[in-house]
């Protein structure tokens, strides 16, 4: 069989290797999707949500001052900070949750790293009516103390996981755990383009929206496609959002920004790419965080959106073949990149998005003044400010 | 006649699990020769792993412990080619597909028939991914052991003509550990198999009693435990071996009863 022709795979990465039990659960979903993805009442309503209920279409910025600064590629920022719930996440989340409604399931469980999909899930839940209960590390309920009550206000419940390193994959591990107990009217939804397949597939069509917009925002603005785009990369929705519409203009650069924490020499980090091999976790073939028997590493990073061992099957395929470009930003120059986009330009980036503000701020010199680079801000950065304030050695409460 | 047919011929089978290196090697080492000895039929050992998403909090601790014991994949193929010199009883490898892949499948499944591993289950390597590991079992002569669940319905009668060694019947949604109850009709499951294999099949997830493993030992071939012994082991430690063997006498005597 030819590596194209196989269901839910990116050449050799992807697949749907899940327990038994949760087979029939997520073939449900597939063929559901399968379904739905055609329809055309379904995808009016989806584009009706993402346009009166989020805020869709997201503004393209010119960042002037920015660009001016660097002196190089003219810098433009998408703002998917400016999303109802502040980041990307409301796009995958206002699809998922539309589907499973028509799926006629009643309720819906989602992990959550920094709290960002757990919101969005959260919200999308509130609106359509659905049970919803979120599963946080409890590391992360603890540094994201703001989250978990935002959920609860929105009617979900919040359960600290308290197995292995208490993040974001252990997480990933607890919901699926849950859904193997509760299938008949429970929904999964998937926070990234990961997991087994329909997952990947299905989070990077309900974000590719992104890419979509930028594609025709600055072919309005300036008459023809960007150098280069730039976005952040834990599991890889924003950035496989941004990137997708423009994977076969082989003219633009594609680049994703993973959390190099300490540095990439430091065991405290979490590239992947940089410092990962091929492994299968989470569903998927994919590259991993691991050590040499396939023991899932601890990772870290500043940030908790991005604190994840692994990354979409479709990025490491595009990693693979060259399309894509992956690079590691540390916990510094995150830090540094927050803190100048602020001054800079009056936006506050979620530090997630900042790993990419941090490479654009690297390389924009690097470009001729007709060049164009656009910066996925997936995030807004009012859920960090407590946590970068500590960074910098300053006492707030959040 | 392999070893996993003798296991079942002509009589019910108890299958006992313990997660290798719980709370260290050397107790394992000693401790699945004295658990075929007090009846064990078949004997699965756990290779540890980070993320076990199919096992419930009792399993994922002792993981938890064995990794901290320092166990790997080769320091257990070593422990289990010491203890083939002494049992003659099936063992099997349950696993990740993470650790089988990156330990290099192929590589894998030498190493298992060399060290007389029977069969390897892998409980997130579902029917539809088996090619990701079937040819490398079958060049070894490794059975991959494959697993049904309440919700497999129809997928049941596919799986089943294709399992071998045996087949593995997940008794209850969720993942591993003790049940008070078990609601699933397990019965129905199993003709389901036996209308298209003769494959023997053995329930597992949630047996902790002996009422249990004698009433779904009364409607298959055999009755797996695996977190209820693990539980023993975490509360006794180095000590488990004696309360691990008068455990399983109990069990063993419940399943031939059936």
């Amino acid at each position: 069989m030819e590596m194209e022709e196989r269901k839910g795979r990116y050449g050799e990465y992807g697949g749907q290797y899940i327990p038994e039990t949760l087979v029939p659960a997520v073939q449900e979903v597939e063929r559901a999707y399968e379904h739905y993805k055609n329809d055309t009442a379904f995808q009016k309503e989806l584009q009706d949500l993402l346009e009166k209920y989020a805020g869709r279409p997201s503004l393209l910025y010119y960042a002037e001052k920015m660009t001016k600064d660097l002196g190089g590629a003219k810098i433009y920022l998408k703002r998917e900070d400016l999303n109802h719930t502040g980041s990307h996440k409301i796009n995958n989340v206002l699809g998922q949750v539309l589907l499973a409604k028509k799926m006629g399931k009643k309720r819906v469980i989602a992990e959550t790293g920094a709290g960002q999909h757990g919101v969005a899930t959260a919200t999308a839940a509130a609106l359509m009516g659905m049970e919803c209960e979120i599963f946080m590390g409890k590391e992360d309920t603890d540094r994201q103390a703001l989250n978990c009550y935002r959920m609860e206000l929105l009617g979900a419940k919040v359960h600290p996981v308290t197995s292995g390193t208490m993040t974001l994959k252990d997480a990933v591990n607890e919901t699926m755990r849950e859904w193997a107990t509760r299938m008949d009217d429970t929904f999964y939804v998937l926070g990234s383009v990961m997991g087994p397949h329909p997952f990947p597939m299905m989070v990077r069509d309900f974000q590719k929206i992104i890419g979509a917009e930028i594609k025709q925002q600055l072919l309005a603005a300036e008459g023809k496609l960007p150098d280069a785009v730039i976005a952040c990369v834990g599991g890889g929705s924003n950035a496989m959002g941004a990137f997708y519409e423009f994977i076969p203009d082989k003219g633009v650069r594609l680049i994703g920004c993973e959390a190099a924490g300490l540095g990439v020499d430091n065991p405290k980090n979490a590239a992947t790419v940089t410092n990962g091999s091929v492994g299968i976790f989470h569903g998927m073939k994919s590259i991993f965080c691991q050590d040499e028997y396939g023991q899932i590493a601890p990772v870290y990073s500043i940030s908790a959106g991005l604190d994840y061992p692994g990354i979409g099957p479709e990025h490491a395929n595009l990693n693979e073949t060259g399309r894509a470009e992956y690079v590691p930003v540390t916990d510094d120059e995150a830090v540094d990149a927050f803190a100048y986009l602020s001054r800079t330009e009056g936006i506050i980036p979620a530090i997630e998005s900042a790993h990419a503000v941090a490479h654009a701020m690297k390389i924009a010199h690097t470009f001729d003044k007709n060049q164009i680079i656009v910066v996925n801000i997936s995030g807004r950065g009012d859920k960090d400010v407590a946590a970068i304030a500590r960074y910098r050695g300053v006492e707030i409460f959040d | 006649m392999n070893r996993i047919e003798k296991a079942f011929e002509n009589k019910k089978a108890f299958i006992a699990f313990v997660t290798g290196g719980d709370p260290d090697l050397e107790t394992t080492e000693a401790l699945i020769p004295q658990m075929a000895q007090a009846g064990a039929d078949i004997i699965e050992i756990g290779i540890p792993f980070s993320d076990p998403i199919a096992e419930g909090v009792v399993i994922q601790q002792a993981d938890e412990r064995a990794l901290r014991a320092q166990t790997t994949t080769d320091k257990l193929f070593d422990m289990v080619k010491r203890v083939r010199g002494k049992v003659d009883v099936p063992l099997v490898f349950m696993t990740y597909i993470n650790p089988i892949y990156t330990y290099g499948t192929e590589k894998f499944m030498e190493k298992c028939a060399e060290c007389g591993i029977d069969g390897v289950i892998v409980p997130d390597v579902p029917f539809e991914e088996r090619q990701e590991i079937q040819d490398a079992c079958d060049a070894q002569k490794v059975a991959l052991i494959s697993m049904i669940a309440p919700t497999s319905k129809e997928r049941i009668r596919l799986i089943a003509k294709n399992a071998e060694g045996f087949l593995y019947c997940v008794s209850s949604l969720g993942v591993t550990g003790v049940r008070s109850n078990i609601t699933t009709n397990v019965s129905e499951m199993v003709s389901q198999v036996k209308a298209v294999s003769d494959i023997p099949c053995a329930v597992g997830f949630g047996i902790s009693t002996p009422k249990q493993a004698r009433e779904m030992a009364a409607v298959s071939d055999g009755a797996i435990v695996g977190s209820a012994i693990v539980k023993i082991i975490a509360q006794y430690g180095k000590n488990c071996i004696s309360p691990v063997c008068d455990y399983i006498r109990e069990m063993k005597a419940a399943v031939l009863a059936a």
